[in-house]
Parts: structure tokens; sequence; C-alpha cells
């Protein structure tokens, strides 16, 4: 929703508590602790697939706990007259959790990484001009549409990075050249908006031609 | 029910549990019966974002780089290794890069796409940074934002906006407040704010 106008007032909220109901504490716990059989990309584009007018209007953890649910019925995790009655199917077996608390401290500091090896050199060096693509994917995807067809400079190269666009669709991880892109603002937004701001942003290689 | 948690159902003093708070409770119920969530993990991962991680991980961060010209250096070239030497690790901050305010230049940490923040040195982002008003506005209009925070930005300062579309996290290094010269890290890392490291506030 980059760019967008009308959305309000950004109204902080003094002193805010991490969480403000006990049910958003379990629903942020259960969406790191259940095993979905999803991905970080294939859950934002759950969240994403929830209708406009529903999405400005729910809470983020309403958000998360739709994305959840539906995640763990596509991923056959549990079945829908499992949610319906929320009574275990006693024809499902019985697992083991994946995560137990002891385990907790040390999987929530881990680090992990969405860099693999490349498997071509990049097509961009830091200085080039790029143009980011005039793409409209009916799927997940990480360039926003307040960049397309807008000329930036390459700033930086982070090495190939799991590519959300395919992750997201159970399409493999498929690996592509991720590069931060600062964009001036004028050329964004038009001659109002002051000169010397800049946007930057990480685009994969996929979504930028050479100019 | 396999796990009782007091004060679920008081969360709104006298009134019944919402819609929400019944459907979140059935679903964790449902997955504790097929042994699918261990209870106690989701008690340990609550106390680890409410507890363990949070803006005063960052405000050491910052104060480190404030004092000590040769781990500034590292944050700058690496800031995923060094903020790791503090002890900062894990989700949401598997890629981290550190963004310094100047004299010309001050930067500003946004997610238009999602909510992307850098949960080790931040903690969980405030509903703010989540809401379609900041997400929209501060791509287009950062100096905007940076006045309904309380801070008029001069015109000859630049802005840098940095919108998390990756799995890069961004982490503002403000400019270290004049008249600190004598004060050692602790003191230094109490005077830096999540706002500040988010970059919709100044020190």
């Amino acid at each position: 929703m980059g760019g967008m106008h009308g959305m309000g007032p950004i109204a902080p909220e003094p002193d805010e508590p991490v969480f403000h109901a006990e049910w958003e504490r379990r629903v942020h716990a259960l969406v790191i602790a259940s095993p979905t059989r999803g991905n970080i990309d294939a859950g934002r584009h759950q969240r994403e697939l929830i209708p406009g007018a529903d999405y400005l209007r729910m809470s983020y953890y309403e958000k998360w706990f739709a994305a959840l649910t539906q995640m763990l019925l596509q991923g056959d995790v549990v079945n829908a007259g499992e949610l319906a009655t929320g009574v275990a199917d006693p024809a499902t077996p019985k697992t083991t959790p994946r995560l137990a608390a002891e385990q907790v401290a040390a999987a929530l500091s881990r680090s992990g990484s969405y860099q693999r090896e490349a498997t071509a050199a990049p097509a961009f060096q830091p200085g080039d001009m790029v143009r980011a693509r005039n793409l409209s994917p009916t799927g997940h995807t990480r360039l926003p549409r307040y960049v397309r067809g807008r000329t930036g400079v390459v700033e930086r190269c982070h090495g190939a990075h799991v590519f959300p666009d395919r992750h997201a669709h159970g399409a493999g991880e498929d690996p592509r050249p991720l590069y931060t892109v600062r964009f001036a603002a004028r050329e964004l937004w038009g001659p109002a908006v002051p000169a010397r701001d800049s946007i930057s942003l990480d685009l994969w290689e996929p979504y930028l031609e050479r100019v | 029910m396999p796990h009782d948690h007091p004060g679920h159902d008081h969360d709104h003093g006298q009134e019944p549990p919402s819609d929400i708070a019944l459907r979140v409770k059935a679903l964790e119920s449902l997955l504790v019966e097929k042994g699918l969530v261990d209870p106690a993990a989701l008690d340990a991962i609550v106390d680890y974002y409410e507890h363990k991680v949070g803006p005063r991980n960052g405000a050491r961060v910052v104060a480190k780089a404030w004092s000590d010209p040769a781990y500034r250096a590292r944050l700058m070239a690496d800031a995923t290794a060094a903020i790791a030497e503090l002890g900062y690790s894990g989700g949401q901050g598997e890629h981290m890069v550190a963004v310094e305010n100047t004299p010309a230049t001050h930067n500003l940490v946004v997610c238009t796409l999602c909510s992307c923040y850098p949960w080790p040195v931040l903690g969980l982002p405030p509903v703010w940074y989540k809401s379609a008003p900041y997400r929209s506005r501060a791509v287009i209009d950062p100096r905007g934002v940076l006045a309904e925070f309380g801070t008029e930005l001069p015109a000859d300062v630049a802005v840098r906006v940095w919108d998390s579309t990756a799995e890069v996290r961004y982490l503002v290094i403000p400019k270290r407040p004049a008249g600190t010269d004598g004060l050692d890290e602790d003191a230094l890392a109490a005077l830096v704010t999540r706002d500040g490291m988010i970059g919709v506030a100044r020190l």
C-alpha cells in the first residue's frame, strides 16, 4: 500500500504493550509453533489473500489467525470438521509437538539464512541503473506497485536469496540475486517532493531490467 | 481443557470473552489435543517476545557503536555479525543492515508490503508500524510522518527511506546527542528510543 493516500493519521499509542490481549499472545505463539507445512512467503501470501475491505478492517493478529487457520487446513494438519467442532477427529493420529518448551529460546535465537549459493553471476553491479519491470503477477510478489516501471540505481548486491514469488507457491526456493535499489523520491512521486529524498527497496533480479 | 490459563477470559474486565478470543482458544485446544503444539512452548514463546527481546537490545547496539569506533566499523560492514557479538540473533534478524543518521541524512524504516521489523534488536513492532497509515505514508511523505511524531526535519537534511521488501532488516543508528561525551555505554543506551531506531524520531 506504499504511497496510497487517505489512510488517516498514524496515531501511536503511548506506552504500548507488546500484546493487547491474551488471545494475541496465543496467536503469535501458535503461528511460530504450529506445523503448518508452509513457509514465511506462503504465510505472507495467505494474509494477502484476505479480501481488501476485510484486510483493512482486521487487526494484525486477526489477519495472522485467519492465515494460520487456512494454512493448517491446506496442509491437512487439521480438517474442517475439527475446526468446526474444536474436537480432534479420532481417525487422525496424535503426534508429538515438534517444539518443546525447553527448545524455544534456542529455536527463537537461531538465525537461519535466506541466502543460498548462487547458480549464476549477478546481472547487475552497484552503480548500475535499473528499471523495475512493469509486472502484474496474480500470485505473491515482493515487487511493490509503486516502483513498477521506475528507474533507480543498484546500491548493493546481497547474493542469491530465496525467491518469494516461487517459494510462496510451493515451487521451491529458486534463489535469485537480491539487490538494494535506490529510487529518487521525485522518480516515484513527481516534482512536488524534495529533490534530495530517496527510497531504497530490496528487489530480486527477475523484478529488474537494465536501462 | 488440556491447558487452563488463568486470565484468558479476563482481558476485558467483566465482559465476556470476545469471539476471536474464543476461536483462538478453541484452535489452541485442538492443536494441543492432537499433539501438534505444546502449551508450555507457547508460554515460552510469549515470554521470549515479551521479556527477552525488545528495543533495549537495539539500544545496546547503538550505544556500543557510539562508544567504540572499531565496533561501529564492524556494524556498518556486517551488521548481522556485529549484532550477534552482543548476543542478539534469531528470526526477523537474519540479514541485518545498519543505516546511520548523519548531519546531512536521516533514515526511516518501513515495510509497505506487510510488517517486516528487526525482532531481535527491536522486539515486536508497535501497532502503528503495522498499520495502513504508516505503511502507505512513510514512502511518499516521510517528512509528514516525522512531523506527526514531533520532529520537523530541516529541508537541507536528506531523507532516506528503507522499504523492507525482502528478508533484509534495517536498524537506524541515530546521531549521538550533543553533550554526552562523558557517558558510558549504559547511560548512552538509556537515551536510545525505539522510535529513534525506526527513524520516526530524532534523539
